[in-house]
């Protein structure tokens, strides 16, 4: 006996050994780690996460809402956006000078600099701006840039990169020719793809630009000072910065975290000073100070495909599915992220009109939930179609929060539409997509977010063979107002409103979609953190004017 | 031994080729393009994207040109992370997993085989039973949930470790536990069952009845004896770590490369698909080629019938 106790000391001694051998290598980097643990204390220093890595830095192929985030800090364009996602002064100095038609626009630059040194100058835009339509850079927001003069045709190759209607006329000098004299014009010249580019510094860093935090310029409030890739970045002030005096922070901590349990696990410990909450942790923060709400412009609705049966051609039945549901049930108890019903498509607080007024408090609102009305429409379409029992398909998304979503309104539509079965068919992203452009569906719950501040980035999707209809909605009168809302209207700010006012109202009385809700997020921020602002275009959100004091 | 080894060799080979070619076509099945906001772009505008990335060419041309590619080591460029050479995305994120990987079943295998001799030394009594119910648990609850219950209480209401991260030993603490609690499951089950087995067979009778000292006979007998089955394990249970460690990068927000395999296939970026499911296959059919050398050189009759010893 004494024996095997002995035996089990010396492989308990080996064993402790080696683990302390095992170990001995990964601790040599334990150093650096005492300080990122206080990193939380001072002052003026943000500590944010984001879901997912930068994937570039290269503005002309930026496309997600972490480029867009970060080169907001970092760089700097004509314009950037700041409060009620109004244009304010960036690159350019002072407003810009529109000829009659609106059609040119001569804009002065400031004196500023990049990172390296350089001026940052008129030439810089038009290397940038012709490189996103070049068809060799395959820019996936080329698209944004089609209101400029020969965009389209350079971007598919027909014309040259050089007959773009962007010119310097000097250093300090930029002249931009457009298509049409699209209203919201310098509030969409703050989107990232519209960013300046060195051509000398992206010619010198070759295929290596916007890979590293020192293969990238910046002209921004902020400069890059560290990235490691998929695990943190580090914004630093930057001291060039033509606005430096606004700018409050120094340094700004993000670090790559993709779960949100982890998130809010990081923020009880104190190391993040704002956290993005899903709808399981609403109930738990929402009366903690910090606790907020921010609507998003995109709006979730069920496309219904009027090709692929009788009942979705027949408009009765459309409304009867549209008012069928009681939406509060989603936003209020599934959602429960500050998310609204949505009697609309274009969303709330948005855009406002010439009259300063939003959209939404001019249109009106419509196929609100009503059960009774449903009813009564339902049983014109059912006499209409001559059937008693109807199946629909509902085509979804197979995430979580969409399935339960699907279901919810399955059972409505089922217990308030007598007669209807709805078969709900979740897939992939990606195969949701594929069967929407297909049009081998019959209803399908799907989300739709601005592409630029302006109502008609949801209105002109519901024209007649639309590449983004989907449905097989056809309405003359509305594809008539949306060709003049784009052309003969452009210059009277007024009759082109009512215009789109107009088109909404067709569309919804049509039941051309059957809108659920208007989506919001909601954030838990450290109530030292101040001035952070939030956008429904463009970036999430801007650091610019955000400050902490702890 | 030689040529056991190159004959090993080609079939290595000969495997990462036909899983290569098969992982191409079946990802070439996944609807949809690689394209972040497909549904925001017109058909013709997709076009001149997936035209400058080749991805409109007949498939059996784009198969050959990334396998030729591939032979040069040419992994291509990410989709997602713009014009990133995979091979350099692969590299960078493969320390942290390796590292966690490594640390896990080092740590497990030892803690198992030690939980397995204590069992089996003292079968039958509380020890034995404490640690057959760890052995139990560890091996039904999953790793996920023992790194959320860590992470909550470690991490967020005790504060004796970070709570996520990858800046040094400590934040690879509740990770490596989380990961490697299968691992001591599986390890000290097997140990305890094959030395309780082995101690009780007759050599070591015999070798007790000759004198020889009982660490002696622990040592040199038993334990190396009991050892074979645990080597067999490894190569499975390397292959449970690189699965489980998908999880538990994305819990302890570890820029590994699991969750960049995940990502990659929900959002078809082609390239970076190929290119860590090849690392993976190829770790997998190293780690198996690995077991069977250590197979031999434990048991020397594995060599023999192995066929390659000369």
């Amino acid at each position: 006996m004494h024996k095997r106790k002995f035996s089990i000391f010396l492989v308990l001694m080996l064993a402790v050994s080696a683990v302390l051998a095992a170990c001995g290598g990964g601790s040599s980097s334990s150093d650096d780690s005492g300080q990122t643990s206080d990193k939380g204390g001072e002052n003026n220093v943000l500590n944010l996460s984001e879901t997912q890595d930068i994937p570039s830095m290269d503005s002309a192929l930026a496309k997600d809402a972490v480029s867009f985030a970060v080169m907001d800090s970092v760089m700097e364009g004509l314009y950037r956006l700041g409060e009620d996602d109004k244009a304010v002064e960036g690159m350019a100095e002072g407003e810009p000078q529109i000829s009659e038609d609106g059609k040119t626009w001569t804009i002065k630059l400031r004196d500023a600099k990049w990172s390296n040194g350089e001026p940052v100058t008129a030439n810089d835009f038009v290397y940038g701006w012709r490189k996103v339509l070049n068809p060799d850079t395959a820019a996936e927001y080329a698209y944004i840039m089609y209101d400029i003069k020969n965009a389209a045709a350079v971007n598919s190759g027909k014309m040259k990169p050089e007959e773009l209607g962007i010119k310097a006329i000097d250093d300090k000098t930029l002249e931009i020719q457009l298509e049409n004299a699209v209203p919201y014009f310098k509030e969409l010249l703050t989107f990232a793809t519209f960013l300046p580019q060195n051509e000398a510094f992206v010619t010198e860093q070759g295929d290596q630009f916007g890979l590293e935090a020192d293969t990238v310029l910046y002209n921004g409030p902020f400069t890059l000072a560290e990235w490691k890739h998929e695990d943190n970045f580090v914004m630093k002030k930057n001291p060039e910065y033509w606005d430096a005096e606004t700018v409050k922070l120094e340094t700004i901590n993000t670090k790559i975290v993709k779960d949100t349990q982890t998130d809010v696990n990081l923020f009880e410990s104190g190391e993040l000073d704002r956290v993005k909450l899903s709808s399981e942790f609403v109930d738990k923060y929402k009366e903690q100070d910090g606790f907020q709400t921010v609507k998003e412009a995109s709006v979730f609705f069920l496309r219904l495909n009027q090709t692929s049966n009788d009942i979705l051609k027949n408009v009765d039945a459309r409304k009867a599915i549209a008012m069928a549901y009681d939406k509060t049930g989603i936003t209020d108890t599934l959602l429960n992220n500050g998310s609204v019903p949505a009697d609309y498509f274009v969303p709330a607080e948005f855009v406002q009109g010439p009259d300063g007024k939003d959209f939404r408090e001019t249109a009106g609102s419509y196929l609100q939930t009503d059960i009774d009305a449903a009813k009564e429409h339902w049983a014109k379409a059912k006499k209409a179609l001559g059937q008693d029992t109807m199946e629909l398909e509902l085509l979804s998304y197979d995430d979580d929060l969409s399935k339960k979503v699907t279901e919810y309104l399955k059972e409505q539509l089922e217990s308030n539409l007598e007669g209807l079965t709805v078969n709900i068919k979740l897939q992939p992203f990606k195969q949701k997509l594929d069967l929407e452009t297909a049009m081998d569906y019959e209803m399908s719950l799907a989300g739709w977010g601005p592409d630029y501040p302006d109502p008609m980035t949801y209105l002109d999707m519901y024209v007649t063979d639309g590449s983004h209809n989907q449905s097989g909605y056809s309405n003359p009168e509305v594809d008539k107002l949306v060709q003049q809302a784009k052309t003969t209207l452009l210059t009277d700010e007024q009759a082109r409103w009512d215009a789109l006012v107009q088109v909404e109202k067709l569309m919804m009385e049509d039941a051309a979609l059957a809108p659920v809700y208007q989506r919001a997020r909601a954030y838990l921020t450290n109530t030292d953190a101040e001035g952070i602002v939030y956008h429904k275009f463009g970036p999430d959100y801007s650091l610019k004017w955000a400050s902490v004091t702890r | 031994m030689v040529k056991y080894t190159l004959k090993r060799l080609f079939y290595m080979v000969l495997t990462l080729f036909i899983i290569a070619t098969i992982t191409f076509f079946l990802m070439k099945l996944l609807p949809g393009s690689p394209l972040t906001n497909q549904e925001k772009l017109s058909p013709d505008q997709q076009e001149i994207i997936l035209d400058k990335y080749g991805l409109n060419d007949p498939v059996p041309v784009q198969y050959v040109n990334y396998m030729t590619n591939l032979v040069q080591g040419d992994l291509g460029l990410s989709f997602q992370y713009d014009n990133r050479s995979v091979t350099q995305m692969i590299g960078e994120r493969i320390g942290p997993s390796a590292e966690l990987g490594f640390q896990a079943i080092v740590f497990g295998t030892i803690v198992g085989i030690l939980l397995g001799i204590v069992s089996a030394l003292k079968h039958n009594t509380i020890i034995d039973y404490a640690a057959t119910t760890i052995a139990v648990l560890g091996i039904s609850i999953p790793s996920f949930v023992f790194a959320g219950l860590l992470q909550y209480f470690v991490g967020v209401q005790w504060q004796l470790l970070p709570v996520a991260s990858w800046e040094g030993f400590e934040y690879t603490i509740m990770p490596t536990l989380a990961l490697s609690v299968f691992v001591i499951a599986t390890v000290a089950r097997y140990m305890r069952s094959e030395l309780l087995e082995i101690l009780s067979s007759d050599y070591i009778t015999l070798a007790r009845a000759k004198g020889v000292s009982a660490p002696s006979i622990m040592i040199k007998h038993a334990l190396r004896n009991a050892l074979i089955p645990i080597i067999t394990l490894l190569g499975p249970l390397a292959v449970n770590i690189m699965t489980g460690s998908l999880v538990i990068e994305r819990i302890f927000a570890i820029p590994g490369i699991g969750e960049q395999f995940v990502r990659s296939i929900n959002t078809n970026d082609f390239t970076v698909i190929m290119g860590t499911t090849l690392f993976y296959s190829v770790l997998f059919v190293v780690v198996i080629f690995i077991v069977d050398i250590l197979y031999g050189v434990i048991d020397p009759r594995i060599r023999v019938s192995g066929g390659g010893r000369k």
